[in-house]
């Protein structure tokens, strides 16, 4: 079992390959893998409430841990997530790296 | 104690992907960790101590009052940081991509190398992240 960082910078809306992203970390996860899903920038912008986003659906509720970071929450007033994300500070992902868990940046 | 590296891409002043990876250096610090950070392509230029503030006209603020943020000052404090914590902060620049720009005045404590730098760090690391462009 490896340790995976996948850190997602921008927003479903602006980007058509999410969904691979997406795909990537559920199938990582599914192989028994640690997967976490860091949500940061405008990647933050499909966890707020009431955001539909087909692909993040699909992650949620699963095997992949799935964070948003709190400063990039904060700048885009985003203060109501959906349910299956929390709000994390960017230690976290440093905590992940200087354990050893590959990292993935889209 | 572990070693992180970081590789990043952009140009000073064109995405959010600089302060993020300069909020991760920060944490990383702050917890402890020595990091490597690898600047490529336009990223080398974020040391450039040629880098000016400039005052604001259209909010009619002098320079003193925008006080604007220009990135040397942010790796300037970064590596103040890692000295004041007592770990190591490696701020390398590939050689070949300051030399195409013309930045080679660089605040202090930056350093030059190569691609081969970089795969070393990697190595070494206990976590590597590159933050790519677009």
């Amino acid at each position: 079992m490896s340790k995976y960082v996948m850190i997602q910078s921008k927003s479903p809306w602006e980007s058509g390959d999410l969904g691979h992203f997406y795909a990537l970390a559920r199938e990582l996860g599914q192989g028994e893998n640690e997967v976490t899903l860091f949500l940061v920038q405008n990647g933050v912008m499909a966890a707020r409430s009431g955001a539909t986003d087909v692909g993040l659906d699909e992650l949620l509720g699963g095997k992949v841990r799935v964070l948003a970071d709190d400063f990039s929450l904060r700048e885009r007033a985003i203060e109501t997530l959906r349910s299956g994300v929390r709000a994390s500070a960017i230690d976290e992902v440093v905590d992940l790296l200087a354990g050893g868990a590959k990292a993935l940046w889209h | 104690m572990a070693t992180i590296t970081l590789g990043i891409m952009d140009p000073p002043y064109e995405s959010a992907n600089t302060p993020t990876a300069f909020r991760l250096v920060e944490a990383a610090i702050r917890k402890g960790h020595n990091v490597n950070v690898f600047c490529y392509e336009g990223a080398t230029a974020l040391g450039y101590a040629g880098q000016k503030q400039h005052p604001n006209a259209v909010h009619g603020a002098s320079l003193e009052e925008e006080d604007h943020p220009n990135p040397k000052d942010w790796v300037k404090a970064l590596l103040a940081y890692a000295a004041e914590k007592q770990v190591k902060l490696v701020w390398c620049n590939c050689g070949l991509c300051v030399d195409e720009r013309g930045v080679e005045s660089q605040v202090e404590g930056v350093c030059r190398g190569s691609p081969v730098d970089a795969w070393k760090y990697c190595e070494a690391s206990d976590g590597v992240i590159l933050i790519g462009t677009e």
